[in-house]
């Protein structure tokens, strides 16, 4: 899996960080996501597939590794 | 009767052999999205009375309005993701009748779909102003094509009206007066968004506004629209001011997508009402701006319209169309750019609560403020600081979240 984050999207919620703080973050400044993992591992799809899906901004997508 | 499917790797659990999502916005999207990550594999239909593929809406009162963003940018998803859903997509075609029992949907062009689960998601609509359909210049912000023709409206200098102090209206001011007209917002509160943010956070807000050259006609009703030839010339106000305009927007409130729901059986009253499962009736449910459903933490119906609970209700409701029987009691969460202000409420702000700055400052333009009833946290607003307003979230959710 491989994530990417749209920063301009990014509406500085919070909604990816409570479900997987171990991959997003958020800049102490203005909010705006932090991505922590790129790669994250297999017990964490689920929940990295939720958090694009649910994110307000639409800002996150997750593709397949080449 | 839902039957027992194959759900893959989860196992077998309880779910229907197709699902129909009558509305392709957040929340009929994040519902399908939702239904394929828990596994489900049957057969999904998604029905939008809109041409254009699934896009977001908070960024048209914004970037889409301002010219910052082309309308391809707010697409919620980008065609191939859309795809690798395995779902059908019926655009440009609106739902105009449900017969409940047999879960039967038939649309304007004349399809007829059934399906083991409904899920209704069709959102809501502009309310209007008495005439406003015949006069020129007269706009709603609802969907992208609103946007667009009120853009293409526009242009340095002109004399825009908004009716309407909620977030909206006062989101449009912002960008418009951004983009060099002169605005002036009106509505019945003493300054914008005060029932939503109470008198602190509004008063910074109304403070904002004028500074930047929007023009605060507030504490007033609207009485009508005044036109000449056919295009609008002004507002009339309660206090007998006519407030001369090139251009009016109307964006004081909007109302459930739920005419096409008589007759159908099911309960309509300002919105489709639902048990705390977000289920209307035996295989119906209901997501997003139109739902209004029993929050089992405030024991109350309720209907939220805004962005984070068209996707999580989403969840929600797909989460019980597979058999999860779980009750959807979020702790509620909107934001609105406005100029340079970011500002973020988690929770309720209720009128009643009492008021603290917990972090920064608002004369800095930048803090946090706690908003308590009875001692207890029930809401936190955040101006420009979404990620420190966002950490108090989880204060709320110990007293919004049903024990046990």
């Amino acid at each position: 899996m491989k994530v990417t984050v749209d920063e301009e999207k990014c509406c500085g919620a919070g909604t990816c960080v409570l479900l997987a703080p171990a991959v997003f973050d958020q800049r102490d400044e203005d909010g705006i996501v932090i991505l922590l993992d790129e790669r994250p591992g297999e017990d964490l799809h689920a929940i990295v597939r939720e958090a694009a899906s649910v994110c307000p901004g639409a800002a996150i997508s997750v593709g397949e590794d080449a | 009767m839902p039957r027992r499917g194959d759900l893959g790797r989860r196992g077998r659990v309880s779910s229907p052999a197709d699902v129909l999502v009558v509305g392709a916005s957040a929340a009929g999207l994040a519902t399908v999205e939702a239904l394929r990550r828990k596994g489900y594999s049957g057969r999904v239909t998604v029905l939008g009375a809109e041409a254009h593929l699934p896009y977001d809406r908070p960024p048209l009162s914004k970037q889409v309005l301002a010219g910052d963003w082309e309308p391809e940018r707010a697409r919620l998803r980008p065609p191939d993701a859309l795809s690798s859903l395995d779902a059908e997509f019926l655009l440009g075609d609106s739902a105009v009748s449900l017969d409940a029992a047999t879960r039967t949907v038939r649309t304007a062009a004349g399809r007829v779909l059934t399906a083991e689960a409904v899920v209704i998601a069709t959102g809501l609509r502009p309310r209007t102003l008495p005439g406003q359909e015949n006069l020129a210049g007269v706009h709603v912000l609802r969907t992208l094509d609103d946007t667009l023709a009120l853009r293409a409206d526009v242009w340095p200098g002109s004399r825009v009206v908004v009716v309407g102090d909620g977030v909206l209206g006062s989101e449009i001011a912002a960008t418009l007066s951004a983009m060099g007209a002169r605005v002036t917002l009106t509505g019945p509160q003493p300054a914008p968004m005060a029932m939503q943010f109470g008198p602190l956070a509004a008063g910074l807000l109304a403070r904002l506004h004028t500074e930047r050259g929007v023009e605060l006609r507030l504490g007033t009703a609207t009485i009508g629209l005044v036109g000449k030839n056919g295009r609008i010339a002004g507002v009339q106000l309660a206090d007998g001011t006519v407030l001369p305009a090139d251009v009016v927007v109307v964006a004081f409130g909007a109302a459930p997508v739920t005419e096409w729901l008589s007759g159908s059986g099911l309960r309509c009253d300002n919105g489709v009402v639902c048990d705390s499962r977000c289920r209307a009736a035996d295989g119906i449910y209901a997501a997003g701006d139109v739902a209004r459903w029993h929050h089992e933490t405030f024991d109350s119906l309720l209907r939220l319209e805004n962005r984070t609970n068209a996707t999580e209700q989403a969840v929600a409701v797909a989460g019980n169309i597979l058999g999860e029987d779980r009750p959807y009691a979020p702790v509620p969460y909107f934001w609105t750019n406005q100029f340079d202000a970011r500002i973020h409420v988690h929770g309720l702000l209720p009128a009643d609560a009492e008021v603290s700055i917990v972090d920064g400052s608002p004369e800095d333009r930048r803090f946090v403020a706690d908003y308590r009833v009875d001692g207890e946290l029930v809401g936190v607003l955040g101006w420009n600081m979404p990620k420190q307003a966002r950490q108090r979230r989880a204060d709320i959710a110990r007293v919004l979240t049903p024990s046990g």
